[in-house]
């Protein structure tokens, strides 16, 4: 392999910091059986970035994932979105929240209703908006992002529907929100690989042209290299390495990640 | 070398309700040898699922096989509908290691139960002590923990819990494994571990030989020796592994190889653009070659007629191009990459940010 070693897409200039977190941790169960999933992590993502987490299974990537999102709530320290709070959120507040923050999750088989067709799903999502009134304009815009023209998919049941078409379905779901952030786990695990490019050049594109911020976590560093702007390491729910994707992919300080940039399988052999 | 298992001209099907055949496998033409890991690559619907439970000779409707000779060992096996494959069998001399196997442990059952389901169903005199202290031997013998078998199955971890059912899958050191996607919910670290596992049952003499299925091309080229690369039921090419991988002779190959990414620089600036389109399906598949409508050196004789398989039985590739450029790579791989381009300095004003 003999390409020259530029320095990755023209450097983006952060933005803001949309997400700051400050000694997040996680305990599941108490007293003896306590674990801590998440140990302390700080965390900063800037509005405009791909924010990749990486680790290993168990490393409390998706944990950290959910408290984002607020589908756990945060044991100890605080995060804040926009400027706000949002350790603690409920009712109205985090309803709201949830326009702001999307998520996509691994399984696209999983999250879909088998019985309801494409646009019935979308539909459904509608509704944390209070039915608004360009509903249809938003479910064309939000399909049209991800690739799909709306007529051809809106009538399809998901057994209709490739993994990877399933997958940009639900990120038009998510995109109908409009919102800020995207967060997407392991949301391309599961894909073949000639399917997989398809919905990071996706997510590239809802950056570049949206300026949407992206949370994506992967256990593949390969995918990370792909779309990231900052790559965040965890391992056993300790942040260890954190900084620009070309630092930390191609000089990893920390033992563990350069560990995992070991275990990656190789195509070629090593020159 | 012996020959484990040998497969000519394969060809099995699902029977649909209305009474039509869905071919899953066509005309499918392996070997494998002793001591040998065969990687078997594909996109999801290629058939290489199906062709594995034809190998393991788990055919059950609506799968049936309608034509194609398989011998195991050098003995004849005989699919018809009168065909009684001994019980036994199935996990003594080939053994399935089924997709998601690692998700299908029964949670009420101690691991070790299990392993003595696995070897008093082949055994019936087994006793309880000694198939312990065989199964305990095996795992301390490949590195595992002996605390796994007193655990539930919710107690391991994903990795773990793979490579338990794999040592399950081969308490009886059958001839031949069949792993079909043993790494494809795993983590990186996970994935080395249960393929250095492997090699390491094969060195020991656990098993003869292993068929290796998934979509995965990079585990691929790790464990195994050759690769079988399989379109809409077709095998496309087969080729010694690091060969494959640099030197693809079918399009298609290297189309999937191209879209590979792996943590190297010039993935930074590339963007890798997949295989356009989406596999075909078996109930109707194109005429010609199958991988006609996707390819971009498609030719006319490509949409009519079946392309011919060209090279030696260890290293052919079914494809006209291949057949006019002989020796040749294909030249799919470069040009399926371009890079991006740059993006504005300025990120666009976020329309959906700012409708609110």
């Amino acid at each position: 392999m003999t390409a020259p070693a530029t320095p990755a897409r023209p450097v983006r200039e952060g933005g803001r910091e949309l997400f700051v977190g400050r000694g997040l941790t996680k305990t599941f169960g108490r007293g003896r059986k306590a674990v801590e999933a998440v140990k302390g992590v700080d965390l900063s993502i800037a509005e405009g970035d791909i924010t990749t987490i990486v680790g290993e299974s168990g490393s409390g990537k998706s944990t950290l994932a959910r408290m984002v999102l607020g589908l756990l709530p945060i044991t100890s320290g605080t995060l804040s979105f926009d400027g706000r709070d949002v350790t603690r959120l409920g009712g109205a507040a985090r309803k709201a929240y949830w326009r702001d923050v999307q998520a996509v999750f691994q399984d696209p088989f999983a999250s879909f209703n088998q019985f309801f067709t494409v646009r019935r799903l979308l539909e459904r999502s509608l509704r944390l908006l209070g039915g608004a009134r360009d509903g249809r304009q938003r479910m064309e815009e939000a399909l049209g992002h991800v690739g799909f023209a709306a007529d051809d998919v809106l009538d399809r049941f998901p057994h209709e529907l490739s993994g990877g078409q399933r997958q940009r379905v639900m990120i038009a779901r998510a995109l109908m929100m409009r919102p800020k952030v995207l967060v997407a786990d392991e949301a391309t695990s599961m894909l073949d690989a000639s399917l997989r490019v398809n919905v990071l050049n996706v997510l590239t594109d809802l950056r570049d042209e949206l300026g949407m911020t992206i949370l994506f976590i992967t256990h593949d560093i390969g995918q990370a290299c792909y779309i990231a702007d900052r790559v965040m390491v965890l391992e056993h729910g300790v942040m260890v390495e954190q900084g620009p994707a070309e630092d930390v992919i191609f000089r990893p300080q920390q033992e563990y990640t350069q560990r995992l940039l070991a275990d990656v399988p190789k195509l070629h052999e090593a020159p | 070398m012996t020959r484990l298992l040998d497969a000519r001209n394969l060809r099995a099907a699902y029977r649909t309700p209305d009474g039509r055949l869905v071919r899953a496998v066509d005309d499918v033409t392996l070997h494998v040898e002793e001591g040998e890991v065969l990687g078997v690559a594909g996109e999801s619907g290629s058939g290489k699922s199906t062709l594995g439970a034809v190998l393991s000779l788990n055919v059950r409707a609506p799968l049936e096989v309608e034509s194609g000779e398989l011998d195991v060992e050098g003995k004849r096996q005989d699919f018809g509908a009168s065909a009684r494959i001994p019980r036994t069998w199935r996990g003594s001399v080939v053994s399935l290691l089924p997709q998601g196997a690692m998700n299908s442990i029964s949670p009420t059952m101690r691991v070790r139960e299990l392993c003595f389901d696995v070897i008093r169903a082949h055994d019936r005199r087994a006793r309880y002590g000694e198939s312990m202290d065989r199964v305990r031997e095996r795992i301390t013998d490949l590195g595992l923990p002996p605390r796994v078998l007193d655990a539930y199955p919710h107690q391991l971890s994903g990795g773990m819990k793979q490579r338990v059912v794999t040592v399950i899958s081969t308490l009886l050191n059958p001839r031949l494994l069949i792993a079909d996607e043993p790494t494809s919910a795993l983590d990186v670290s996970s994935q080395r571990a249960l393929m250095d596992m492997l090699k390491e049952m094969l060195s020991a003499g656990i098993m003869g030989g292993v068929i290796f299925i998934t979509h995965d091309l990079p585990v691929l080229r790790a464990v195994s020796d050759r690769i079988a690369v399989m379109y809409a039921g077709k095998v496309v090419e087969v080729a010694d592994a690091a060969d494959l991988a640099e030197r693809p002779r079918h399009p298609y190959s290297a189309a999937l190889l191209a879209s590979v990414l792996v943590p190297e620089p010039r993935y930074r600036t590339l963007r890798v653009t997949g295989i356009p389109g989406s596999p075909p399906s078996l109930a109707d598949p194109p005429s010609g070659c199958r991988f006609h409508p996707r390819c971009e050196l498609v030719m006319a004789q490509c949409r009519t007629q079946t392309p011919p398989v060209v090279g030696t039985e260890l290293r052919h590739s079914a494809c006209f191009w291949a057949a006019e450029h002989p020796g040749e790579p294909v030249p799919v791989g470069s040009a399926t990459r371009t890079s991006t381009p740059a993006p504005a300095s300025e990120p666009a004003p976020d329309p959906a940010g700012s409708t609110r």
